[in-house]
């Protein structure tokens, strides 16, 4: 009888439906490392309670040491938003300034802007020791950490120039949200999508205007501009989408911010937008599926190629994705590895009082890799790669790269027309 | 003989409920020697079953004028004495659109005539202030309501009764009266752990065993007439409410929500039961659907929130002493004098009244003890801090274990062990309860087992229910009685389970299975415990 009365049980971010196994404080990989962190399930859904009674229980110094991972949320059997409960009482509650720091590993893309220009100069200047002393020391960025290069041509440059006028002649079109990392530092991932794009008969765009995702912002304390900019992503995105295009992506994790992060954290209404914004590894995966399109490989690639599960991979579930379509490579020594956190999370690792946590969080995967011994390791995320080629001296690769670079480019187009 | 050595005593108090308990610190404080004698554990009958709510008195202000200025003189005083049980939410009484708005300014003409601050509020005002109230109201007063600890406020008067010279014993239950011509003279314990008896003699007895006084008096001879009125309440996973929200009409069912710590608390129902029932109280289903449907009322989101338990108290409300039918009830303080009521001298009953009146019940009736034993002392008890709420600078805390403790123990947090990987080590995680406080409790608070535990610091109290906690704190406490060990952590479950059940639905009923399969199936608890049974008094 009671049962009619009361017949769902709501709660913000479902804290309230944690029935305290605590099988997401196994997964933790901030828990495994250091006792000082209480855990997903104390600082998100047994945290949650004591701070509706009083912000006094919002306890920074250990939400702080969340990576926002998000495996602990792979784990919950009950579908409990635990790194995003722990996320929100950090927006909610924080009364912290970001520091000068924390402003610059923030803002990707106006620090990839003022960069650029200088990446000649830049480049070498950030790896001299007495620059990396100074970063260390005055900044609190880990002189162990090296920034990436940043490129001297920003892809947005190079694909106006040489991309854009082609792309008109396919009969198919995607837009493609890049991302800073491939604008400012690693053009040629922008560049091997296109490539792939096209031979499979697709026309590459770019969005209207395209802000970085955020997902710095908001992990550094600033979810005002992470929200303008995400609301700027989500308008672009709207006219892509108006204009049947389906819009993909090359990193995992601004896949991730935008699809979910952007509701779930900042409020942002994408339910409109959501479902068209894809990773291309899934895109292409599912095209072939569908028998819509076909790849074919030239004969003479070899290589020995170790998948690591980027974090917000295993969280959206796109992980075989990838790991499917590399497969289909003949050409392919295909070693998965298990599933982890490699330690970086973004701008995280990049501070100098999380680098010893971030190394000792990644050290059984840079074990693994090294037993592995292969000529590169793919991922869909390049603050993965950053800290893999850091810590192993492994080089990392996209899986769309690796795609591009054992494409036979003449038989797709071909069995693609 | 006996009587002329250490068991003799100026007054024994018999009930550790938060009459008693008061009683005991402010006979204790006018240097009376005074023996606090309780058959379970403190705070086990209406003490620890009501809505944990420091009433402002607004919402006996239209009915019993006497009441409502009893209840803001002891809210404002509790305010200072009790710091660290109280917390100062303050209330709302709101009126929806079936109630009368008419009746809000009656209201507040009467709570202004028993000197309560009530302030007419805007609607959408309140909405603010409470986002969690019914959007559809048509009125709000803002009233001084907040919400208190009964536990603590127990425990914090029998520590000062203690450090007053008062000796307390728990699990010692009166099983005789002993009279010696009209005059009562003692009375006869029971060691409820061991089963031995012995006598203590006092001057003056004092029965405040809140609703269990009336067999009590039975045992001396005398009749008094209670009625005992059986409330239900609900607790809810967290708190939907940060003030108290209450209904601006004439006292009803379940009109009042209550944010107690890291729950919220809806009651209650009003029905009158056998005394026979009193000891094992069960919530039915009906009460169950009342509860969450005028709650809704108050706070809709109530419809979708976990509900974590139902629990059920029983008033000792007494009939007016000249009306033998007992129409008349009153909530009021009732002090009986049985020299002058029954001709028995050296016994006194205080009861009726409410938790929240529990110092002004014990000043009057320690008014009467000292003034039989010849004693002229002042009560102090309304100017004198309780232990933990002395004005000291509030120490910095920070872990949420550490800021969770400073908020049940107050000052008192100085004397939990921390900074240690052990004593920081988390037994309870819903309510941050460390080794090194349950260490405390087990050291000063009088705690023999598992549910006394949890009345100290909230261990099991949390969403688990003891899923996770109920074994570590079993193991801290073991002192190498594996076998009594187990045979608590079993009645400890029991016990939980008992609360859950009413409302075992929905996630709460997927904890429970989840609990069940740990405690039965992995740990063989059910198996290893030599007594299944429980005693459900003790919950």
């Amino acid at each position: 009888m009671t049962t009619q009365t009361q017949t769902q049980n709501v709660s913000v971010n479902n804290f309230e439906q944690c029935l305290k196994c605590s099988i997401c404080t196994v997964y933790c990989p901030v828990s495994a490392v250091t006792p000082l962190y209480p855990g997903p399930k104390q600082a998100g859904p047994d945290g949650e309670r004591y701070r509706l009674k009083s912000k006094d229980f919002f306890d920074e110094k250990a939400l702080k040491m969340c990576l926002n991972c998000k495996r602990c949320e792979v784990a919950c059997p009950n579908d409990v938003h635990i790194g995003d409960i722990i996320q929100a009482a950090r927006i909610k509650y924080s009364t912290h300034r970001p520091s000068l720091r924390d402003m610059m590993l923030a803002n990707t893309d106006l620090v990839g802007t003022m960069a650029s220009p200088f990446a000649a100069i830049a480049n070498p200047v950030l790896k001299l020791k007495p620059m990396k002393a100074v970063l260390h020391g005055v900044m609190g960025i880990d002189k162990h950490r090296t920034f990436p290069d940043y490129s001297s041509r920003k892809f947005e440059s190079w694909f106006k120039k040489e991309a854009a006028p082609t792309q008109d002649q396919y009969s198919k079109h995607v837009s493609y949200f890049h991302g800073c990392y491939v604008n400012y530092n690693y053009p040629q991932l922008g560049k091997d999508f296109v490539k792939v794009m096209n031979a499979v008969g697709y026309g590459v765009h770019l969005l209207e205007k395209e802000k970085c995702c955020g997902v710095a912002l908001i992990a550094n304390g600033m979810p005002k501009q992470a929200r303008r900019q995400g609301e700027v992503n989500m308008q672009s995105m709207r006219k892509a989408i108006g204009q049947g295009h389906v819009v993909l992506t090359t990193s995992s994790t601004c896949t991730f911010t935008m699809r979910d992060e952007y509701a779930h954290l900042l409020g942002i209404d994408n339910h409109d937008v959501r479902g068209s914004i894809s990773l291309a590894t899934r895109f292409l995966h599912q095209l072939i599926e569908k028998g819509e399109i076909k790849l074919a490989f030239s004969s003479d690639y070899h290589k020995r190629v170790a998948y690591h599960s980027a974090c917000h991979m295993e969280r959206m579930g796109w992980v075989s994705y990838s790991t499917r379509l590399l497969k289909m490579i003949p050409g392919i020594d295909f070693v998965m590895l298990e599933s982890q956190c490699c330690g970086i999370s973004g701008t995280y690792g990049f501070k100098k009082e999380n680098y010893e946590r971030s190394q000792a969080i990644g050290d059984s995967l840079f074990q693994s890799i090294k037993e592995a011994a292969p000529d590169c390791v793919a991922t869909d995320c390049e603050t993965c790669k950053w800290q893999i080629e850091m810590s192993t001296g492994v080089p990392v690769e996209n899986p769309i790269s690796i795609i591009a670079e054992a494409l036979d480019v003449e038989k797709t187009v071909e069995i693609n027309k | 003989m006996e009587r002329e050595h250490n068991n003799h005593y100026d007054v024994i108090v018999i009930g550790g409920g938060i009459t008693g308990a008061g009683t005991a610190r402010d006979c204790a404080m006018r240097g009376l020697k005074v023996l606090l004698v309780e058959r379970h554990d403190y705070s086990t009958g209406a003490t620890g079953r009501n809505h944990g709510l420091l009433h402002s008195g607004a919402r006996y202000a239209v009915t019993d004028h006497e009441s409502a200025v009893e209840c803001i003189a002891e809210n404002m005083t509790l305010r200072k004495i009790a710091r660290h049980c109280v917390e100062e939410t303050e209330g709302l009484f709101i009126t929806l659109p079936e109630d009368d708005l008419n009746f809000q300014s009656t209201f507040v003409q009467k709570c202004n005539e028993a000197g309560i601050r009530a302030e007419v509020i805007d609607p959408a005002l309140a909405r603010v202030m409470e986002p969690a109230v019914n959007p559809e109201l048509l009125g709000a007063v803002k009233v001084p309501d907040a919400s208190v600890d009964p536990f603590r406020l127990t425990m914090a008067n029998v520590l000062d009764a203690q450090l007053h010279g008062a000796e307390a014993l728990v699990y010692h239950e009166v099983v005789d009266v002993l009279i010696e011509q009209n005059r009562v003279v003692g009375v006869k314990l029971r060691n409820n752990h061991n089963g031995e008896e012995r006598s203590v003699y006092a001057t003056v007895t004092i029965n405040a065993a809140g609703i269990w006084g009336m067999l009590v008096a039975q045992m001396a001879g005398v009749k008094i007439n209670m009625f005992p009125a059986k409330g239900s309440l609900l607790i809810f996973g967290h708190r939907v409410n940060n003030m108290v929200i209450n209904r601006c009409r004439k006292p009803a069912n379940a009109d009042i929500l209550v944010p107690d710590d890291a729950v919220c608390v809806i009651g209650t129902t009003s029905d009158r039961v056998p005394i026979e029932t009193c000891d094992d109280m069960r919530v039915t289903a009906q009460e169950v659907e009342l509860l969450l449907a005028e709650g809704m009322k108050l706070a809709p989101s109530l419809g979708s929130t976990r509900i974590l338990r139902a629990y059920a108290g029983v008033r000792p409300l007494v009939a007016s002493d000249d009306d033998p039918t007992g129409r008349s009830i009153s909530r009021g303080i009732v002090t009986l004098d049985h020299e002058k009521r029954d001709g028995l001298a050296g016994f006194i009953t205080i009861t009726g009244g409410k938790m929240m009146t529990y110092r002004l019940m014990a000043e009057e009736v320690t008014n009467l003890a000292c003034e039989k034993l010849g004693v002229a002392k002042q009560c102090t008890t309304a100017t004198t801090p309780l232990p933990g709420s002395e004005p000291v600078a509030k120490t910095k805390k920070y872990s949420f274990a550490q800021k969770a403790a400073q908020g049940r123990h107050g000052t008192l947090d100085a004397g939990i062990s921390s900074g240690d990987a052990t004593s920081d080590a988390l037994v309870c995680e819903c309510e941050g309860v460390s080794v090194g406080e349950v260490h405390y409790a087990v050291n000063k608070l009088h705690v023999h087992n598992l549910i006394n535990l949890r009345r100290r610091t909230r261990v099991g109290m949390g969403t688990c229910q003891g899923e996770l906690c109920a074994c570590r704190a079993a193991g801290v406490m073991c002192d190498g009685n594996a076998q009594r060990t187990i045979n608590d952590l079993a009645g400890f479950m029991n016990e939980r389970w008992k609360g859950m059940q009413p409302v075992a639905w929905g996630d709460n009923l997927a904890e429970a299975q989840l609990t069940a399969r740990i405690y039965q199936r992995l740990l063989g608890v059910d198996r290893l415990a030599s007594e299944r049974r429980v005693e459900y008094y003790e919950t």
